[in-house]
């Protein structure tokens, strides 16, 4: 087994299976669960805890270490490339460099604004009605300024091999 | 003014245009015709 195989084919596959899973619960939290939560907050009695209870933690805990998985199987691909992409010194790099860095930024949400606020929100921390109320906006904010980026991120790491073939020129 | 993240289609619309800002911004960082 060569070290271009392990390097760009298992490396790309593997970085791949993360990202599906993340922008995957992105998505399910995204287009399912904040409408459904809403409609089951509003239901007499509320029926909406399941979900808190059992579903939101576990899709959390694979959200967010799928992330890192993500970031970190990129950046083993960039490989000697990491800085030429993130700091766009060679023009056939700026696509990945633009898609690397909505990446960060979006790694960055999860673990700095998405999961200490819902940690707040679930109740694995105390905190106060104001606080939580607090937490579900900052949270939501950071998870549908997520969903906004995986847009384009997804363009540029999906197109970003066909700079060569026209596309960017 | 609204938020637009408030609602979905909001937000993939935005996602959207934020595509396309990025797409015209990376072909002029390459030197290509903006």
């Amino acid at each position: 087994m060569s070290w271009e195989f392990i390097h760009y084919g298992l490396g790309r596959w593997i970085h791949i299976l993360f990202g599906v899973m993340w922008i995957g619960l992105l998505y399910y939290f995204n287009f399912v669960q904040v409408d459904a939560m809403k409609k089951a907050a509003a239901d007499t009695p509320p029926s909406g805890a399941g979900i808190s209870k059992h579903v939101a933690p576990l899709a959390l805990f694979y959200f967010r270490w799928a992330a890192v998985g993500t970031w970190v199987m990129g950046a083993f691909l960039l490989g000697d490339k990491f800085a030429q992409a993130f700091l766009f010194r060679e023009q056939a790099y700026v696509p990945i460099g633009i898609g690397a860095w909505l990446g960060t930024i979006m790694l960055f949400n999860v673990w700095v604004l998405i999961w200490p606020n819902q940690k707040k929100i679930l109740g694995f921390v105390p905190a106060s009605d104001a606080e939580k109320a607090k937490a579900r906006r900052v949270a939501f904010l950071a998870s549908r300024t997520n969903t906004m980026l995986s847009i384009p991120m997804i363009f540029f790491m999906s197109s970003s091999a066909l700079f060569h073939r026209g596309l960017f020129a | 003014m609204k938020n637009p993240l408030d609602s979905l289609w909001g937000t993939v619309i935005s996602g959207l245009v934020l595509t396309v800002v990025l797409y015209y911004l990376a072909r002029a960082m390459m030197g290509g015709s903006p």
